[in-house]
């Protein structure tokens, strides 16, 4: 792949999708971008790049869920599940008790493993539960991951990684060669498209925000400005739950961590306020993408 | 070093069964059948069993059941690890004491993620690339 080529999708990445590639991630860009080019009946890189030049939005957003989806599991790294059932669960059912109520976000929900191993930990404490209104929005910038994770239909290798046999046997039904979650746990997950680096304040607040494994594609200023608009969509005694090589910590100080609780993060009552930071942080991006 | 047995009449499956093992710093042992296993753990009880179901002689579920009566022989963890991938062969070998299940084909990452989930190693948490 030719510099200019790279440099173009580079910046049509981190314009479209945030997706902050540094300077030597060619191999990334072509392991993922030349199997959609054969799709597209390209040669290459370089007919992709200039049937993108020529302005295929179709194509565009291919080749923006190409390069941002990312494999998942179900209860992956088990810490942030181990969090929610014994740190959050239980400090919000004597939160909410007069509400009887909770929202729950997985702000990038991908292909359903992470919103559908909330449900069954929510499902697994019915006892407590009854009564209760419980919802989980699960968003992703990609169509395609959502439609598979509507669908909940999984391959044998992807249900034996992170979920344990009894929950297989116990919410799942073989279908073919695949594993479909129970229609019950389904109805549980509602679904939506969003883009991260968009206005998401129509969402309303929430009391549990699992956003994993996704900032660490962003650069600084957008991860600031994300955090700055989590925090605004979040209860003020809310949950947030980062992916294990993320943190909030030297960036900003609108969320603070639990020391005891590696990965959970709680609203900061004493974060100096500060106005809507969504265009000003976007615009910065856009000028230094186009510089 | 804590011990694993690995249960398979096939010596192609045992071999990378043992790779992986080793590499996540197991010792072991082998055996062909449920009978030789059972022998195995007559004289020494494995931390771990990797079991496959259908073999000679004496097939992984008979193995289990016999395991379990003997003294100390609720002590192993044991994972299935077998083409047997429907739900009624699953329940029986979690009826039957089970710890785990695994559908072959296998590869590293699934008997990783298994052994963590019956606490026989720690959980390492997964970085994105």
């Amino acid at each position: 792949m030719n510099q200019p080529d790279y440099d173009f999708l580079r910046k049509l990445l981190r314009e479209k999708s945030g997706l902050d590639l540094s300077a030597d991630k060619q191999y990334l860009i072509e392991s993922r971008l030349l199997p959609l080019a054969r799709k597209a009946g390209l040669a290459g890189i370089a007919d992709l790049v200039q049937k993108l030049k020529d302005g295929s939005s179709a194509l565009i957003n291919q080749v923006v869920e190409a390069m941002t989806t990312n494999e998942t599991f179900f209860f992956r790294d088990k810490v942030p599940f181990d969090h929610f059932r014994e740190a959050i669960m239980p400090e919000l059912l004597r939160a909410r008790a007069n509400r009887k109520s909770l929202r729950i976000w997985c702000a990038a929900g991908s292909t359903g493993q992470e919103p559908y191993s909330l449900a069954m930990c929510v499902k697994e404490m019915s006892a407590a539960l009854s009564g209760w209104r419980i919802e989980i929005l699960s968003t992703d910038l990609s169509q395609e991951v959502l439609e598979k994770s509507r669908a909940g239909l999984y391959s044998q290798f992807e249900v034996q990684r992170g979920l344990p046999i009894q929950l297989l046997v116990k919410y799942f039904k073989q279908v073919g060669e695949l594993w479909q979650i129970n229609p019950e746990i389904r109805a549980m997950v509602q679904h939506r498209q969003l883009n991260l680096l968009h206005d998401f304040s129509q969402l309303g607040t929430f009391d549990v925000i699992f956003c994993r494994n996704v900032l660490i594609y962003f650069d600084q200023d957008t991860k600031i400005n994300i955090f700055g608009r989590l925090a605004k969509a979040m209860e003020p005694d809310g949950f947030l739950v980062l992916g294990a090589a993320e943190t909030v910590v030297g960036l900003t100080e609108v969320f603070k961590p639990l020391t005891e609780r590696r990965g959970l993060y709680r609203p900061n009552a004493a974060a100096p306020a500060k106005p809507a930071a969504g265009l000003s942080g976007l615009q910065k991006i856009a000028s230094m993408a186009g510089r | 070093m804590r011990t694993c047995l690995v249960v398979d009449d096939s010596s192609v499956v045992r071999k990378i069964a043992r790779r992986i093992l080793e590499e996540m710093a197991f010792e072991v042992v082998e055996a062909e059948d449920g009978e030789q296993a059972l022998e195995i753990c007559q004289r020494s009880l494995p931390d771990a069993v990797l079991l496959d179901w259908n073999m000679p002689v004496m097939d992984g579920y008979d193995f289990l059941g016999r395991l379990r009566r003997l003294p100390g022989g609720e002590g192993p963890k044991v994972v299935f690890c077998t083409t047997e991938n429907d739900i009624d062969h699953i329940s029986r070998a979690l009826n039957a004491g089970a710890n785990e299940y695994i559908m072959k084909p296998f590869d590293k990452d699934i008997v990783s993620a298994k052994f963590q989930e019956v606490g026989l190693i720690q959980a390492m948490s997964s970085e994105s690339a």
